[in-house]
């Protein structure tokens, strides 16, 4: 196990450092011209492109000016070269706390909902609401995050048909936890719609396919009850794929999957961040945000891997 | 004991299999001779092609069948619209109109408001802010703002349906374009093994490591500066190619991964050894031999990338990553009208409308493929 999560850890690094070098490459090498004028972005003075030359190091070879971005985004000092050169890495942990808040709950939501979806459209099989289910299901990862986020801010938010929830906005759970929630509900459902449909269509295919197990046989040969069949047998053993998925996709989630809905809510999170950066083309504030989003998502997936070789020794033979 | 209903004869539409999953009756020999009995005549079973039975199962699924049908009429309405624009609207989709009216019943109205206030019949006063783009006139403007204008007086319906051909098309073009590089990539990787695999395998995982919305964004975003002028390709920062290009490479490993480990499955079966005894070259046991064994999998991939294409081309155009302005997209519109939700909501409903139509009918679709072509597959798109 120890042997495990050292090669895991290596090769998280790695791939980290793989990450930082494409990311750098994209912003600076792929758009052609002269970076300094790009990174100023559109209405720079000679003098704004001049000193940011100079602060970014571009008379350096490539090498190092890649290795003095990865420091200064490790040290904390990576600054915008636009809007008067704010901090990045401030201005992520600022939005942290919107992003979790936002990512928590809606995790939890379609963890749940997902679940229950899938077991009762797979115990249902093939009846009615099984195939109302499905439909419903196949609906939700269907729809669009920013439009499903404008019709409930029309139907439901402030200035729109009902007024029954605040418009957008972040309110800081800390100064009071009811307008926490109520500002979020919205964006709660609108990011979980899609994993809810998602995880409830793998979800009942994993039951339909660990029903037929001969463990399954023997419970019921044991005289065991259906509902106890599928809580303690099925349900347990078809759930293992979801906490896998469940982990890299909130991942995802946290690491920038949900910039969609924070810029529908105007939820001042990360996302909404990016958000901002690409109105503005604030290149290093969205370097700073993508390698944020890949780091998540690089040592969640180890985390995740770790975690499952625990539960099942085979994997960490292979 | 009756038996579990098999996995995909509930599916959606999965109406091949309905005969044979009725309740809990025990399925024997008996009932499989009655079955073939009721569907070609017992004695002369002719001998048919994977492809041709898999063509009858999904002829048979009129749900997957009609939804094609919408996406199809979806697709020739939004190739229509140089037709409604010039015979209709009389107006092209990036028309500014800032300063024009329309006449409406002897009456003429300004199609961006000047500001000021109106009374009602009933004598209530309503103060008309400056700047507001006109709703929807349906009929009443003789076809003109049809659904009402943006900010810039420019025509909605006309922008809707340019920009659902721009959201088709990026959608289509980079699905089929990460499709094709990805099998290229997979039978690679899966034929040769070793340091080839090894390579194309970490490339996987690099891309794969970052979540998908933010890269395209910030190689939508670094692009859109610019352009793109390397390798002696030359794309204009506003091209619709580079938002093409920018979310088939990101969907990359999303079918590479799977179809990669199809083929090593499949290097390591007899028929391909017989095929090396007979001689045959790399490229040739690529093409003929593991090529048409991957290609059920890689269709049904393909039609659920659309889909996921079309939705990450709206949410790149919605951030302002994607499609660049004046064109319209399906995601820009939306973000257009955004402004005017609480005055004139279709502003941003309708292009929604039509996205979730579409990726519905071609999610559908996939799925009654997937179970027309192989009923136990269990392709998905891992996201």
């Amino acid at each position: 196990m120890g042997a495990f999560v050292l090669r895991r850890t290596v090769g998280m690094v790695l791939v980290l450092i793989a990450v930082s070098f494409i990311t750098y490459l994209i912003f600076i090498k792929i758009p052609g011209g002269d970076p300094a004028a790009r990174l100023a972005g559109r209405t720079a003075t000679p003098a704004n492109i001049e000193s940011i030359r100079i602060k970014l190091g571009l008379n350096h070879s490539f090498i190092v000016q890649w290795f003095d971005m990865v420091k200064s985004l490790l040290s904390g000092t990576l600054i915008s070269y636009y809007n008067g050169g704010t901090n990045v890495v401030g201005q992520i942990e600022q939005g942290l706390p919107a992003t979790f808040s936002l990512c928590l709950g809606a995790g939890v939501i379609w963890l749940f909902f997902g679940i229950l979806v899938g077991t009762i459209s797979a115990a249902a099989a093939g009846r009615f609401s099984d195939r109302a289910i499905t439909a419903l299901a196949l609906i939700g990862i269907s729809l669009p995050v920013a439009w499903l986020g404008l019709v409930l801010l029309y139907l439901f938010a402030d200035g729109g048909l009902t007024s029954a929830f605040a418009y957008g906005g972040y309110y800081p759970i800390t100064q009071n936890p009811w307008e926490w929630a109520t500002h979020l509900i919205l964006p709660w459902i609108t990011l979980a719609v899609l994993f809810i449909g998602f995880y409830g269509r793998v979800l009942r295919s994993n039951i339909l396919d660990t029903i037929n197990e001969d463990f399954v046989r023997t419970a019921k040969a044991k005289g065991l009850s259906p509902r106890r069949i599928m809580v303690k047998h099925v349900l347990r053993a078809s759930l293992i794929p979801i906490v896998t998925l469940f982990g890299l996709d909130f991942a995802a989630v946290l690491g920038g999957g949900a910039i969609i809905t924070e810029t529908v809510y105007s939820l001042q999170g990360v996302g909404f961040y990016a958000y901002q950066s690409i109105q503005a083309q604030d290149l290093p504030a969205l370097m700073g945000v993508t390698l944020y989003g890949a780091a998540f998502i690089v040592v969640f997936s180890v985390i995740v891997d770790v975690a499952y070789a625990y539960l099942d020794p085979r994997i960490r033979l292979a | 004991m009756g038996a579990p209903p098999p996995a995909t004869s509930i599916s959606f539409g999965g109406g091949h299999r309905r005969p044979v999953a009725t309740g809990n009756q025990e399925f024997t020999l008996d009932t499989a001779a009655k079955l073939a009995a009721q569907e070609g005549g017992g004695a002369q079973v002719q001998g048919r092609s994977p492809w041709a039975l898999a063509g009858r199962r999904l002829r048979r699924n009129y749900v997957a069948l009609a939804s094609l049908g919408v996406f199809l009429l979806v697709v020739v309405s939004c190739l229509l619209a140089p037709v409604y624009a010039s015979h209709v609207a009389h107006r092209g989709a990036n028309d500014a109109n800032l300063t024009g009216y329309i006449h409406e019943n002897g009456k003429t109205i300004p199609v961006i408001s000047n500001g000021g206030s109106r009374v009602l019949p009933d004598g209530t006063v309503i103060v008309i802010p400056a700047g507001q783009p006109i709703g929807p006139q349906w009929g009443a403007a003789g076809g003109q703002y049809v659904l009402g204008a943006d900010q810039l007086g420019r025509d909605l319906a006309v922008r809707l349906l340019y920009g659902g051909e721009n959201s088709l098309r990026v959608g289509l073009l980079s699905a089929a374009i990460s499709t094709i590089v990805s099998v290229l990539l997979a039978l690679l990787a899966g034929y040769f093994g070793g340091v080839v695999d090894w390579i194309l395998s970490r490339v996987f995982d690099l891309i794969w490591a970052f979540p998908v919305v933010l890269l395209g964004i910030a190689l939508g975003t670094a692009l859109s500066i610019n352009g793109f002028h390397h390798f002696g390709i030359h794309l204009a920062a506003g091209d619709l190619w580079i938002p093409t290009a920018v979310i088939a490479f990101v969907f990359i490993p999303y079918i590479a991964r799977p179809l990669r480990g199809q083929v090593l499955a499949l290097r390591e079966k007899e028929f391909v050894e017989a095929a090396v005894a007979q001689g045959a070259g790399p490229l040739r046991i690529m093409l003929t031999e593991l090529l048409p064994n991957i290609a059920s999998t890689v269709l049904v991939l393909f039609s659920l990338i659309v889909a996921n294409a079309i939705l990450t081309e709206v949410g790149l155009s919605f951030l302002g990553a994607g499609v660049q302005p004046p064109n319209a997209s399906w995601g820009t519109l939306i973000a257009d009208g955004q402004s005017w939700l609480a005055t004139d909501p279709w502003f941003s409903m309708l292009p929604g409308i039509f996205i979730a139509i579409s990726v519905l009918s071609l999610n559908i679709f996939g799925d009654g493929l997937r179970d027309a072509l192989d009923p136990r597959a269990k392709v998905r798109i891992e996201r």
